[in-house]
């Protein structure tokens, strides 16, 4: 037991140099906060000391003055409102289609193999240019701004439903089969959870071009809307109207995000 | 209950991994089937409880099911197919939720095979949480909670490192002795084979034919004495010189596809 023993064997000691440092992420939870509230500090500045044209990009504070403004007489709502129920009509649509679809397509050979070339010929189509269409098809009204939003949504839905449902292990299903668990059952204990994960993955993708889709369609032809509202301020050259709604979508969009976020953590925690 | 296999074959496309297979399981006794690696083991396994269905022959059980047996073929499985989402408890309890039983029935026999498995304080736990021996203790749980009449057992330590499968042999062979369900144990284990089966059945390389069954002349409960032990490394060393020249040739095999 003499781990020095060898020492006597010569040479200059040495220390092993250390090569392992870097690449390890750590949360830097202020830092992140700072870049943002840095980049709104600059651009009020910019604003302030007349760097930045405030009719091109008007301050900060002068678009939060008018967001406070459209919140308090009612046009905020009027307008999130509309936006809201097409995009909870359109994605409801699209998911439990793309859910119905995605489902078929990853159990039956028959579904997968007569849906999959449709599905994936349709989904790189932009849907937008399909809302024209669905205008002749549906009129000018609600339904073409709904439907133009479950196709868009419908594809992503179906493809990750899919591709999660093909993603379970065969084996827990072997196991199942094992102890005579019918096969309903089979679906809903084994093969809806076991695909959860990759879902809710889809569903983050889908509630993003939700948000894209329902602008888009609301700049082209809609009376109330978040994108009908930006489309009017910037018409009317109201910079701090427009960026106002452009506001109001980023802090949808990150609602919607945490809300995901929020389902994850309480339904996947087994992972 | 006896489990039978008659003129079994099996082909998957081209490919023929089993031929003429004749091999029963009698009543309380374990049958282990060795052979070298992909010499049909575990396809033999899944023919004997009905997973896929034989190209050729016919698998026929016969005998009585003991008394509220939910499901007479049970298997456990290598890799334990646990799934990730459901507690120790509730992996347990999915064996019986598609029967029709009272809710405090279903739960007494859970708590019942967790004990029986020592896993009762972990009856909470998901399987992430778990080592293997206790996934694979699950897994046993699993099995037992159904009282199964026949237990297919598809190389169920070889995931598990050595000392832990030392252990838990040990915890299911207790189990086993208590009740005595006929045990179809596939491994590639010859020392494992030793200290459970009453018989050992030797295969041939792919395709797979039946060689020869060895018979374990000493009770399960005294082969850890040093009398047995010497006994059962002769009959190791007769079995290893049975397959070993087929176990060399098939690691120097190529695969086909």
């Amino acid at each position: 037991m003499s781990e020095t023993g060898a020492s006597g064997l010569g040479g200059e000691r040495r220390p092993v140099p250390f090569r392992g440092g870097g690449f390890v992420l750590r949360p830097h939870r202020i830092a992140g906060a700072a870049g943002l509230l840095a980049l709104i500090a600059l651009w009020q500045i910019g604003s302030t000391r007349g760097w930045i044209s405030a009719l091109m990009a008007p301050a900060p504070s002068e678009v939060l003055a008018a967001l406070g403004v459209i919140a308090a007489d009612g046009t905020l709502a009027v307008h999130l409102g509309a936006s809201l129920g097409r995009i909870g009509s359109g994605w409801a649509l699209g998911t439990a289609t793309g859910l119905a679809a995605g489902l078929a397509m990853g159990m039956f050979s028959l579904a997968r193999a007569a849906g999959l070339p449709v599905v994936s010929a349709l989904f790189p189509i932009p849907k937008i240019a399909l809302l024209p269409l669905l205008i002749l098809w549906f009129g000018i009204g609600e339904p073409s701004k709904v439907a133009t939003i479950a196709l868009g949504t419908f594809f992503p839905t179906a493809i990750a439903t899919f591709s999660a449902v093909d993603g379970v292990p065969r084996s827990l299903i072997r196991m199942a089969q094992s102890f005579g668990v019918p096969a309903p059952r089979i679906v809903w204990s084994i093969v809806l959870p076991g695909a959860l994960p990759g879902i809710l993955a889809g569903f983050r993708i889908t509630a993003s071009i939700a948000l894209i889709l329902v602008v888009a369609a609301e700049m082209i032809g809609a009376e109330f809307g978040i994108g009908a509202f930006i489309l009017q301020a910037g018409n009317l050259m109201r910079t701090d109207q427009l960026l106002a709604g452009v506001v109001v979508l980023s802090v949808l969009g990150l609602l919607v995000a945490a809300l995901l976020s929020w389902a994850e953590w309480v339904l996947l925690r087994w992972r | 209950m006896d489990l039978r296999l008659e003129g079994v074959s099996h082909r998957y496309d081209a490919l023929p991994v089993l031929e003429d297979v004749d091999l029963a399981a009698c009543d309380g006794e374990i049958l282990a089937i060795i052979g070298p690696s992909g010499c049909g083991k575990s396809t033999l396994l899944q023919l004997a409880g009905g997973l896929i269905q034989p190209s050729g022959g016919t698998v026929t059980m016969a005998g009585a099911v003991p008394p509220d047996c939910l499901n007479p073929i049970t298997y456990v499985f290598q890799d334990f197919a646990l799934l990730p989402w459901r507690t120790v408890a509730g992996n347990v309890a999915l064996a019986l939720e598609h029967h029709p039983l009272a809710r405090t029935e279903l739960r007494d026999r859970v708590a019942d095979a967790l004990s029986r498995l020592g896993l009762s304080e972990f009856a909470d736990a998901l399987p992430r949480q778990l080592s293997g021996g206790m996934r694979q203790r699950v897994g046993i749980a699993r099995a037992l909670v159904v009282n199964p009449a026949v237990l297919l057992l598809d190389e169920p330590m070889s995931a598990l490192d050595a000392q832990t499968r030392e252990l838990l042999i040990d915890d299911f062979l207790g189990v086993w002795l208590q009740q005595k369900t006929t045990a179809l144990y596939v491994t590639h284990n010859l020392a494992e084979a030793l200290r459970l089966a009453d018989r050992v059945a030797v295969f041939s390389r792919r395709p797979g034919r039946l060689r020869e069954v060895v018979a374990v002349p000493i009770p399960q409960a005294e082969r850890n004495q040093p009398a047995a032990r010497l006994e059962l490394a002769k009959i190791q060393d007769a079995l290893w010189s049975l397959i070993r020249d087929e176990a060399s040739a098939a690691d120097r095999e190529m695969a086909h596809v």
